[in-house]
């Protein structure tokens, strides 16, 4: 079963590779990245912090964009590509289950993600060591948990994209749906819950319900987590309030349970998938 | 050893009936040919005997297992019609991928390349490969460990006369070797004595099953008769043969299978007057054509 699901993680590494999925990855965050550490290394004697940390602040904020949106980007065509290009067929009639076919698509844009963000944010590190000298050591755990949780963060839309992918078994149609859910998720989503804010005034929505629809969207789970952790990147943020509201176990908790459920949704929208 | 065995298959999309109560058995080291026209329900056949659709009736067995378990799925190997791969793959990535998903030895993928006559084209990338190298590269998925089964869907499309010799050489290495092949045409000409028994389907029924020489009688079509009289002699000729029709400075009439001998005596009774003659009985497609236009 392991051998099945690694060879297709390498087949489909090495197609990510050729089709410059890694290259336009990497790209992207390295360029977001540099800018975002030189622009934003400005602010750092005032608050007395050392400047990657400060950085780490900036690149939360990137990352709640640019990783699931990468990671849809990879992952819309997984299925719907197979289905279009007529490869499907074949591939199901191999001794491979169809869990271990996502699996192993899953495991390979996961490697691709990951780079992304591993090299992309060894550029800024770069940057704040360069800027800031050896004082910045002080944000790598920062760093690190930023890289982790990045990781955690593309794993759950790269499965949601698998899951469109199934759903609508044609990748234009696999693309539409990615990018509206990119643009629900990511952007509407935040916009809804400050109007719902705006409208409550503090009422019960704003103490009970809120801090729960906060941490139920993946990346806004994420940008808590991230911010809750360290003082100085809440420090930094206008969320820091939030944050702070929320114990650290729960936006943990919804950023492992998303990556799981969207595999097991995707899964089981592949199974309706008849060649 | 039964490998293969349908009963009353049957497969219904929504109110069109795609296969209807199809009744089909292949044995160890058979070749069966299925011909049809488009949409006949050859594909839907295979599909439903890989596992790859559901049927709404009847039964599947492969060996004794259902249709895509996972016993059934190591046992089969497929080749579908205008196979496909990921461009952006070389030939030998694709095979070696291939052998790893059915726990077989990606070093193997060369010798499978060049087996099917790709071993030049082995690390270049599908993408830039024509028709025929892809239908090679299916053909190399195929033969990929024993197969009991193989399902060849238009197996022979896009080859070369030469490459489909060779491709219906290996088939019969592998049928001695004890693998069912269940393959699919347009044409019986492309089957012919390569198979060891032939079944026709026409709008999703089976409508004639048997050796080529069953399909023959069967079909009990005439014979041919070309005719071409010696010089100033065409009208003698013409009233020995009323029933003929002249073209091309010939004359052409038919003649049941049956009614051979007198033929011939009439031709020997006029020799006098004739300059050559042929007999042609009829051909595969003219066959294969009688029977499914029949069966509609």
């Amino acid at each position: 079963m392991l051998s099945r699901i690694f060879s297709t993680a390498r087949i489909e590494f090495a197609i990510a590779l050729r089709n410059r999925w890694v290259a336009i990855a990497v790209a992207m965050m390295a360029l977001f990245s540099l800018v975002l550490s030189v622009a934003g290394s400005a602010p750092t004697g005032d608050l007395g912090v050392d400047r990657l940390s400060i950085t780490v602040a900036s690149l939360t904020s990137l990352s709640v964009y640019l990783v699931p949106l990468i990671a849809l980007l990879i992952s819309f065509d997984a299925v719907a590509g197979e289905v279009e290009r007529g490869t499907l067929p074949l591939h199901l009639t191999y001794p491979i289950g169809r869990g271990e076919m996502l699996l192993g698509k899953l495991l390979a844009q996961l490697g691709v993600v990951a780079l992304a963000v591993v090299l992309g944010y060894a550029v800024a590190a770069g940057v704040a060591f360069g800027l800031g000298g050896a004082d910045a050591a002080a944000g790598l755990p920062a760093l690190i948990r930023l890289i982790w949780t990045s990781v955690l963060l593309g794993a759950a839309f790269l499965a949601l994209g698998h899951a469109m992918s199934c759903l609508s078994r044609r990748p234009s149609g696999a693309a539409g749906m990615a990018i509206g859910l990119w643009l629900v998720a990511i952007v509407l989503y935040d916009l809804g819950l400050l109007a719902a804010i705006v409208a409550d005034d503090g009422g019960a929505f704003t103490t009970r319900v809120f801090p729960w629809l906060l941490v139920a969207n993946p990346a806004d789970a994420f940008r808590i987590f991230n911010l809750a952790a360290s003082d100085a990147v809440g420090a930094a943020s206008g969320l820091a309030g939030a944050a702070h509201s929320i114990a650290a176990w729960k936006p943990l908790a919804s950023l492992i349970a998303w990556p799981v459920a969207a595999a097991l949704l995707a899964r089981a929208a592949f199974a309706r998938v008849q060649p | 050893m039964t490998i293969l065995s349908l009963s009353n298959l049957t497969k219904r999309y929504g109110r069109d009936t795609a296969l209807d109560a199809v009744d089909l058995e292949l044995k160890a080291g058979e070749r069966v040919a299925l011909l049809g026209h488009n949409g006949a329900g050859k594909s839907t056949l295979m599909k439903l005997v890989l596992g790859l659709v559901d049927r709404s009736a009847g039964d599947i067995s492969v060996a004794g297992h259902a249709p895509g378990s996972p016993v059934a799925r190591a046992l089969t190997a497929y080749l579908p019609e205008n196979v496909a791969f990921h461009p952006a793959l070389t030939g030998r990535e694709q095979i070696r991928h291939y052998l790893r998903l059915r726990g077989g030895n990606p070093k193997d993928a060369d010798a499978l390349l060049d087996k099917v006559g790709l071993a030049d084209a082995a690390r270049r990338r599908i993408g830039t490969y024509s028709k025929g190298m892809r239908q090679r590269v299916g053909l190399a998925q195929a033969l990929i460990g024993s197969p009991r089964l193989m399902v060849l869907d238009e197996p022979t499309s896009g080859l070369d006369p030469v490459s489909r010799r060779e491709f219906y050489a290996l088939l019969d290495e592998l049928a001695a070797r004890g693998t069912a092949i269940l393959l699919s045409s347009h044409a019986l000409s492309e089957v012919e004595a390569r198979t060891d028994r032939i079944v026709i389907l026409s709008k999703g029924r089976k409508v004639s099953e048997g050796t080529l020489g069953d399909l023959r009688t069967q079909a009990a079509l005439p014979l041919t008769v070309h005719v071409r009289a010696k010089a100033g002699r065409e009208s003698m000729v013409a009233s020995a043969f009323p029933e003929a029709t002249a073209a091309a400075g010939m004359l052409t009439l038919t003649c049941p299978q049956t009614a051979k001998l007198e033929m011939m005596t009439r031709l020997s009774g006029a020799a006098d007057a004739i300059a050559d003659f042929d007999v042609v009985p009829p051909g595969l497609d003219d066959i294969y054509a009688h029977i499914s236009r029949r069966a509609a």
